[in-house]
């Protein structure tokens, strides 16, 4: 549960400004001298949308899986809702799992599974006391939400790029995350797809009151969600700032991305 | 050397937690019913035309295979008996198992093994639904169900293969065939030879559902994972059937 701390200092930050992320000193290495992620630290604030930055293998698809429990990190700290998540039992990170959405880089449609069903298996899966009409209600709420409830019947394999990421999307928010993570949410689409991929992120924070943690190498997908940017570099972060602050860096390096 | 034995002894360490942990998943809700189901489907009812084909094929080969050196001693009446014992004790049960793990291992494989390199497996781990009592549980229940099925439908249609064998030279009427095939055998001939599928059925969904699940990232690696679960599945087949024989023999 969030715990909104009550503040009584009116100097203090404003309570939604609490962090809902903080991960401290987090190290993984691969195999045995690849070391992936060396002591990083961020914290992403409630109904803040942090846009992390770095070339390719810099770690920051690893920070992400970190944060679900999809891979257990050497060394660190990573608290979600005030637990530390690493010291969790299964059912409790379950519980935790629930509250935070993941959106893969390919979606990760069940390919056996149409459209309906994707959704309507993740629902049941937490829901089974819904009748057959509730659910479908549900799944064509999160349908209507992404802008594609006329999909319903379709299988995986006759979506295209933008609208699995759409259908992924969907999937997500069914079960309703106070947090959602994307993992490159417009790699391998078009610059129009894109910039509609980045305007539903955009979307969904503000009708849903989410906080994101949004990887990716698209600048303008950065520049319309990110409230805050870090950049990855060498396992750690490089460089934090929003994205006005970034882009005229004195660092040539960060610079670059902005380029 | 050192080293491809010290994987091999890992791989078998790890198959056996992974099958230690289907027990234990078997008991815990949820109970996915529904998908139980539809796997037995798939391994059951999709698999019939196939073992039917090969069964009827199997009593027929031996049958006709078999006759000369039963001409030869004169032995020609023991045919249907002779026929019946080798396909229920040994032959459909083997050749039913081997087909299951070319068929239904390696489309276990493949499939596990391709949803886990695209990602479907962490999605269900990060929508907090357990992936191996949805995927795992539901495939090595239904194929352990489903093989000792389809073996008794293979029984059944190589018996009617080795008639078809028998009246190639001959002219023997059904029930004559029939009254032969039931006097030659005992429950001690079915009784092993059933329990033994029930075997070959669990390990050929666990190696298979193993070898999926555990499938490195890279599109490559489905092949490998399909290509390995039938031979696994294959070796182990043999495996369980030697030791069956040898407990049988020590039992009856």
């Amino acid at each position: 549960m969030i715990k909104e701390k009550k503040n009584s200092d009116p100097k203090s930050k404003d309570k939604n400004q609490a962090p809902i992320i903080e991960i401290k000193n987090l190290h993984k290495t691969f195999g045995k001298d690849n070391k992936v992620l060396q002591g990083v630290n961020l914290t992403v604030n409630k109904g803040e949308d942090l846009v992390i930055l770095g070339r390719s293998g810099s770690g920051k698809s690893v920070t992400i899986k970190c944060i679900v429990g999809l891979i257990n990190p050497d060394k660190g700290e990573i608290k979600v809702f005030d637990e530390n998540i690493l010291n969790l039992s299964k059912s409790e990170l379950n519980k935790m799992r629930v509250k935070i959405g993941f959106l893969f880089q390919s979606a990760a449609l069940y390919d056996s599974m149409s459209v309906r069903e994707n959704l309507a298996f993740t629902l049941r899966a937490h829901k089974r006391d819904l009748t057959a009409d509730e659910v479908e209600n549900e799944v064509i709420e999160a349908l209507e939400n992404v802008g594609l409830s006329d999909a319903i019947d379709k299988m995986p394999a006759e979506l295209s790029g933008g609208m699995r990421k759409r259908i992924g999307l969907a999937r997500t928010l069914i079960l309703k995350p106070e947090i959602i993570l994307y993992d490159e949410p417009t790699t391998g689409l078009d610059t129009i797809t894109s910039r509609e991929i980045s305007e539903l992120i955009l979307d969904i924070k503000h009708k849903q009151k989410t906080s994101s943690i949004i990887i990716t190498h698209d600048m303008a997908c950065a520049k319309l969600t990110a409230d805050r940017i870090m950049v990855l570099k060498d396992g750690k972060i490089h460089a934090e700032g929003t994205y006005e602050e970034l882009e005229k860096d004195e660092d040539e390096w960060v610079r670059s991305f902005f380029e | 050397m050192i080293l491809s034995l010290k994987n091999t002894f890992a791989q078998i360490g790890n198959a056996t937690l992974f099958a230690s942990r289907f027990f234990k998943e078997l008991i815990v809700p949820p109970y996915e019913a529904k998908e139980f189901l539809k796997q037995c489907y798939i391994i059951g009812y999709k698999s019939f035309p196939l073992v039917a084909i090969t069964g009827f094929i199997m009593g027929l080969v031996l049958t006709i295979q078999s006759r000369p050196t039963l001409v030869t001693f004169g032995a020609e009446s023991w045919l249907p008996g002779m026929v019946a014992l080798s396909l229920i004790r040994e032959i459909a049960p083997v050749i039913t198992a081997l087909i299951c793990a070319g068929k239904i291992s390696s489309g276990i494989g493949a499939e596990l093994g391709s949803m886990k390199v695209t990602e479907q497996i962490d999605a269900m781990e990060v929508s907090a639904i357990n992936p191996y009592n949805y995927l795992v549980v539901t495939r090595i229940l239904a194929c352990t169900l489903m093989v000792p099925i389809l073996v008794i439908f293979a029984d059944a249609i190589g018996l009617v293969g080795g008639y078809a064998g028998i009246n190639i030279k001959g002219d023997v009427n059904f029930y004559r065939y029939l009254s032969q095939i039931i006097q030659s055998l005992e429950f001690s001939d079915l009784i092993p030879a059933t329990i033994k599928t029930f075997f070959f059925g669990f390990f050929i969904g666990m190696i298979g559902c193993f070898k999926g699940f555990n499938a490195a990232n890279g599109t490559e690696s489905v092949g490998r994972a399909a290509n390995s679960a039938v031979v696994t599945a294959s070796l182990s087949i043999f495996i369980i059937d030697m030791i069956a024989v040898q407990l049988t023999d020590l039992i009856y």
